[in-house]
């Protein structure tokens, strides 16, 4: 994948913000940054539209850049179908599904239909240990964040936000729509890998009252 | 024998800290560590340790803690302030030995407000994911240290600490912190007034990132921000316009606009800052 555009944004003395056209091309960049393998490259945080990339100890932001200006995205691999698919069992009840229905135009049957009928795939982390952010195959469940973000949401609740879909590791903030729930355990730390969701895994959810 | 400390106090947190996790943020695990990394380098290099090596963070004083049945080289970095060792001062910034039974307490700072007290061969709390740092936002690491802990110290290296003190900071005085424009500065109507102001730090500030108070920033636009990268030093502005300056626990992604990023060098002296302390901003030329 030739990204539509790469832009290096400042962000001080230490790190680099790489600016791409989609999450695709984030996650590809993010990859092709991975594999590189170049000692200046710390830390790699792909997110949105973007991947950080920070110097390594004992790097300079220009050693950083001088990598950053060679990464050629390879054809996307994570979107190969041998990745891990894990199948994760949803009770869907959530408090934002009539809402949901709303923004959508869909009945909440369809919601449920939409939400388990499409693989997602984990394009990256973030926002807490095992947290994934999940892209879909098809738009429809496209809805923006809640206007108002809620002080707690419990461990598992499944929800929406943009083009997302995400399950909420534990306790926490938040302010995506919430569509159900989920007894999975999303983070472990006597499991290797911890996270359950971690980035190119795929995933189907299972409506567990059908 | 055992090389160990036994807590009896804490003051307000106490905290074992490392130079955090490398290489998780992909997982949503952020670096944490000392929120003054290099009161923590020079802590070890004075006591000969790793740079790496653990110790506790305390913040605004109020540690009390006896050295069990092994005496214990010991030094206190970062803010500057009382060292009692059986109500001795023997000063922070000096390499000192503990012996078996002694206690050890560390007064309200004079100056700052993170101190860092380390031993010799390490603070040897539980390793989680490569690092005995305790990041307070993920909850990840060492619980916050409770009266009644018994903290095991590591084994020591050959080496023996060859000073037997180090360089105090001047943590008084106005303190402006370099930094350079961020990638979202045009999301706020006048990223200068960042820099034309000072600042006050409020009492919602922790390890996770220093609010701002006394003026809030306008945000530019309407839209939301696709959620991003993050990085301590980054300098974020919520729809509330007062400004978050990230430190060592923050989170790895964020969706506000971050308008301008502290130089590296200058967010160890921003942790040291104090609720109500006065705070500006230089811009410098990105590197």
């Amino acid at each position: 994948m030739t990204p539509s555009r790469v832009e290096l944004l400042p962000y001080g003395d230490r790190a680099v913000l790489v600016e791409l056209g989609s999450t695709a091309e984030a996650v590809a960049y993010a990859a092709a940054l991975r594999a590189r393998d170049a000692g200046a490259v710390g830390e790699i945080v792909p997110a949105a539209r973007t991947v950080l990339a920070v110097a390594s100890d004992g790097f300079a932001v220009s050693d950083l850049r001088q990598v950053l200006a060679d990464v050629s995205p390879e054809p996307d691999a994570s979107g190969r179908d041998d990745s891990p698919l894990v199948e994760v069992p949803v009770t869907y009840d959530g408090e934002d599904l009539a809402d949901v229905a709303d923004l959508t135009g869909l009945t909440v049957a369809e919601v449920v239909a939409a939400h388990t009928g499409q693989t997602w795939r984990v394009a990256f982390g973030g926002f807490a240990p095992g947290f994934g952010y999940l892209l879909g195959e098809d738009e429809r469940l496209h809805v923006p964040r809640r206007a108002e973000s809620r002080t707690r949401v419990p461990a598992g609740a499944v929800g929406l936000a943009g083009e997302y879909s995400g399950i909420y590791p534990r306790a926490s903030p938040g302010g995506w729509q919430l569509i159900g729930r989920t007894d999975a355990t999303l983070w472990d730390l006597d499991r290797d890998p911890a996270a359950l969701l971690s980035p190119g895994v795929r995933v189907r959810f299972v409506d567990v009252a059908s | 024998m055992t090389r160990a400390l036994r807590v009896h106090a804490t003051g307000p947190l106490a905290l074992v800290q490392d130079l955090g996790r490398r290489g998780l943020s992909g997982v949503g695990v952020g670096r944490s560590g000392a929120a003054d990394r290099g009161a923590l380098r020079q802590l070890n290099r004075a006591l000969a340790n790793p740079d790496d090596a653990a110790a506790v963070e305390v913040t605004f004083g109020g540690l009390d803690v006896e050295v069990l049945d092994e005496g214990l080289w010991c030094c206190v970095t970062g803010a500057p302030g009382a060292v009692r060792v059986d109500g001795r001062d023997v000063g922070s910034h000096a390499v000192f030995f503990a012996e078996p039974g002694s206690r050890l307490v560390l007064d309200r700072p004079s100056a700052g407000l993170r101190s860092y007290l380390g031993v010799r061969g390490g603070v040897a709390a539980d390793e989680v994911l490569g690092s005995r740092a305790s990041d307070v936002l993920s909850g990840l690491g060492p619980a916050p240290l409770a009266a009644g802990d018994v903290l095991p110290v590591g084994t020591p290296g050959k080496r023996f600490p060859e000073v037997d003190s180090v360089t105090a900071p001047d943590l008084t005085g106005e303190v402006v912190l370099r930094a350079v424009r961020g990638p979202r500065d045009g999301w706020v109507e006048d990223v200068d007034a960042l820099v034309a102001s000072t600042w006050s730090v409020t009492e919602r500030s922790n390890r996770v990132g220093m609010r701002l108070g006394g003026q809030t920033l306008h945000p530019a636009r309407d839209q939301q921000l696709p959620s991003e990268g993050a990085w301590r030093g980054a300098v974020q502005v919520p729809p509330s316009g007062e400004p978050v300056l990230f430190l060592a626990d923050h989170p790895v992604t964020g969706g506000y606009p971050v308008v301008a990023v502290v130089v590296d060098a200058d967010v160890d002296r921003a942790a040291q800052l104090r609720p109500g302390d006065p705070v500006r901003f230089r811009w410098v030329e990105a590197p």
